[in-house]
């Protein structure tokens, strides 16, 4: 699956986005942010408040306990300043 | 019902018009537009907008949906840009349309908020000392929860 990060996540991350194929027990959102956060060290300070990344499935924003399913596309940010 | 996302400035002068000339005898419309700020005790030279447009659009066309539904409107549209804008040059623009006044101002006032805390933009300033990310402001955050009362 692809994800993809904005703002000050990418930035901190020095990435827009990347390919990953995590395991079998990495069921929901929250799983999916432990698991980058527990392979690399860059990510894991990014996240380390997980209260303030937010995230959505394809074009649906979802709280960290939803299953990520077959979504093609995560995108993990920080909260929103639109407007 | 319409959602337009662009780099480019436009005219809310201009938008204003068009929209009120489409309005086929409704009673009441309301236009709101956010503007780049700076504020002599906290100047700001350029603002950029990140965004993530392919999910914007999905929520920005959710809320007006809701908005249609919940207040009655008989239209709605939404501007919102991206890129880098200027001081003083226009952000966001949305334009409601219903019967009534309450109903119109209500509408525009829940799309604002909505956009504030639930549309994936991202802004972050230009200043003096340097560039900083806006940081979501709890106000806004409790602007939004009240239209869940």
């Amino acid at each position: 699956m692809k994800i993809r990060y904005f703002a000050w996540l990418r930035e901190r991350l020095n990435r827009g986005e990347e390919e990953v194929t995590p395991p079998a027990e990495v069921v929901t959102v929250g799983d999916l942010i432990q698991w980058l956060r527990d392979r690399d060290e860059a990510a894991d300070l990014a996240m380390q408040k997980p209260s303030l990344i937010k995230a959505a499935l394809d074009t649906e924003i979802v709280p960290h306990s939803t299953p990520i399913a077959n979504a093609k596309v995560v995108a993990l940010f920080p909260p929103m300043t639109g407007g | 019902m319409s959602v337009r996302l662009q780099e480019a400035s436009f005219d809310p002068g201009a938008e204003t018009n068009a929209f009120l000339t489409a309005s086929a005898g409704a009673g009441a419309a309301v236009t709101f537009t956010g503007l780049v700020r700076s504020r002599p005790d906290d100047p700001v030279s350029t603002l950029t907008l990140e965004s993530y447009p392919e999910l914007a659009e999905a929520q920005i066309g959710k809320a007006i949906a809701e908005a249609v539904v919940r207040f009655g409107l008989i239209k709605a549209t939404v501007i919102h840009r991206y890129g880098r804008l200027a001081v003083g040059e226009p952000i966001v623009q949305v334009m409601t349309l219903a019967p009534h006044r309450q109903a119109a101002f209500d509408g525009a006032s829940f799309l604002m908020d909505y956009l504030k805390t639930d549309a994936p933009f991202w802004k972050k300033e230009l200043t003096p000392e340097g560039e900083r990310w806006v940081e979501a402001k709890p106000e806004d955050d409790d602007a939004r929860a009240k239209w869940n009362k």
